[in-house]
């Protein structure tokens, strides 16, 4: 029905699901009315920077009348923007905000999209991979600190 | 609108409306606060004493744990989860390595699942304990706090004598555990059973029945199961609103199945039932500890993994049942020595949500008692 846009695997014993983003806020919606997963565990992201489509999204749905628990995935690129998905699960609201936060993904849709566990106006992506471990936005820190850098 | 602090006293003869003409009032309940149960900041819009609404801020106690992850390898990283909800930390430790197990497909031997379920239903009590005592003092009940701190000291004993530490314990190692279970292990587990089962009845008794507690209570902070399952809320909140559902009995990890208990619900889903479902709970774990501990088998602790871990390229996610709500590990493996990603689901981030729809309409001396109840760790929310 979806043609080449989905792909179903099993790792581990754990199903999964690779999707077009194209089809992403489709496949949720079928997901949470059909098939009856109306429990979003969590929603995270991944970066791989040498791909091409750099990040990769994941949702991990549960379904309590089916006791199982299905991950979707997408491949988005640097910059594009995914569809939210509050509205079909209220928990995505913060899993969202924290996405972006830590990695820079927007998402269309979403009632307040701002940066939740590091402060308004920092610059940059803690969890993208070519932001150093010891880095900081020191810009932020010496405005708001009053400190030379936070190192 | 004029600024008042430029107003001179003659222009106090006909003062513009300023803000201080409407409803609604903002406060702030600052990032230091006795009640907020760490550094959690929340902004509330007040109506007289009625909540319209409110936001937290959160982010206070962010320390990168996930970045952290990056740069260690899976070894290095076990202490570091103990860090995140440092109230019950065997079962983070419990939910990562078995994550990472499964990674590498290895099982830990049975005399250390024996071990490990004891050691985090003995967390889970703890953590239920602290709970109630710092619960209770934010309502305004003194007593239990002191209460349940003593009894407490009983658990982190046994994990001291264990491991060494009382409360980032670094219990468990990825394929079993380091340290066998020491000489008078069982018995001193037996001797705690029976210690604390009467001072459970004692919490009980000064607080199920008593009128002050009831009021406080009952009614405060409800929220239904449908909303709980939009929201991504688990744990004793959950249960408290009807749904009956616990990782333990629904997806076993580390030999629960072959243990019985029940899992307790509610119907009201307030601050009440919730507090009646975490004291089931307690029961509910002695319940498992006494017999886990009747049949601990003889064999290896530690299960055979290479001494350099790498696992196979893959991902996972597993999830347990921690005191708090449903912890999961979603691991991204490359085939090296250190993770490629590692994210944690914490409970108390997810149920931290639910704060906003379950305050509403109600008094801001109720937001305390739901900020309890809801039992976040802010190590946890902001890892």
């Amino acid at each position: 029905m979806y043609g080449s846009g989905i792909n179903a695997l099993t790792h581990l014993g754990q199903n999964y699901f690779e999707v077009d983003q194209s089809l992403i806020p489709e496949i949720l919606q079928v997901l949470r009315d059909d098939e009856k997963f109306d429990y979003c565990v969590d929603l995270t992201a991944v970066h791989y920077p040498k791909r091409e489509k750099q990040f990769d999204v994941v949702w991990v749905l549960y379904s309590f009348v089916r006791n199982e628990r299905i991950r979707v995935k997408t491949q988005i690129v640097d910059g594009a923007s995914l569809p939210s998905s509050v509205p079909l699960w209220a928990t995505c609201n913060w899993l969202e905000r924290e996405v972006y936060d830590m990695f820079g993904i927007k998402f269309d849709g979403h009632p307040e999209l701002k940066r939740i566990l590091l402060p308004d106006g920092w610059k940059g992506f803690p969890l993208r991979k070519d932001y150093g471990i010891l880095q900081q936005d020191s810009e932020w820190v010496q405005i708001n600190l009053g400190i030379e850098s936070g190192q | 609108m004029t600024d008042p602090n430029t107003l001179s006293p003659l222009d106090l003869d006909t003062p513009d409306k300023t803000f201080l003409d409407s409803n609604e009032l903002v406060i702030n309940m600052g990032p230091q606060h006795p009640a907020t149960h760490g550094v959690l900041r929340v902004i509330l819009r007040l109506d007289g004493e009625k909540v319209l609404g409110l936001e937290c801020v959160i982010g206070y106690l962010h320390r990168g744990v996930e970045k952290i992850a990056e740069n260690r390898t899976y070894t290095m990283f076990n202490p570091y989860v103990d860090r995140m909800d440092y109230v019950a930390a065997v079962s983070n430790g419990l939910g990562y390595c078995e994550a990472v197990e499964k990674l590498l497909s290895v099982e830990a031997p049975p005399r250390a699942q024996y071990i490990r379920v004891i050691l985090t239903e003995l967390n889970r009590i703890a953590s239920h304990q602290l709970w109630l005592g710092t619960h209770a003092l934010d309502i305004g009940a003194i007593t239990p706090l002191f209460y349940t701190f003593r009894d407490r000291e009983e658990i982190l004993k046994i994990f001291e004598k264990y491991c060494g530490a009382r409360l980032t314990t670094h219990a468990f190692r990825i394929g079993g555990l380091q340290y066998e279970a020491y000489d008078g292990f069982e018995q001193d587990v037996k001797n705690f059973v029976s210690f604390v089962k009467p001072k459970i009845d004692e919490y009980e008794e000064l607080l199920t029945t008593n009128r002050i507690w009831l009021e406080r209570t009952k009614g405060v902070g409800v929220i239904s199961g449908k909303d709980c399952v939009a929201l991504g809320v688990t744990g004793p909140v959950l249960r408290a609103s009807g749904v009956k559902w616990d990782i333990r009995k629904a997806q076993p990890y580390a030999n629960y199945k072959n243990f019985e208990f029940d899992v307790p619900t509610g119907q009201n889903g307030d601050t009440y039932d919730r507090y009646i479902v975490r004291m089931i709970e307690m029961r509910q774990s002695l319940r498992i500890i006494e017999q886990a501990v009747e049949g601990i088998p003889e064999g290896p602790i530690m299960a055979k993994v290479p001494k350099v871990m790498k696992p196979p390229v893959g991902e996972i996610y597993h999830s347990i049942e921690a005191p708090k709500g449903e912890l999961g590990y979603f691991i991204v493996s490359d085939g090296s020595t250190q993770p490629y990603r590692i994210r944690v689901r914490p409970p108390s981030f997810v149920n931290l949500q639910a704060l906003d729809l379950m305050c509403r309409g109600q008094l801001v001396a109720d937001v305390i008692a739901v900020i309890g109840t809801l039992d976040i760790v802010l190590g946890e929310v902001d890892r």
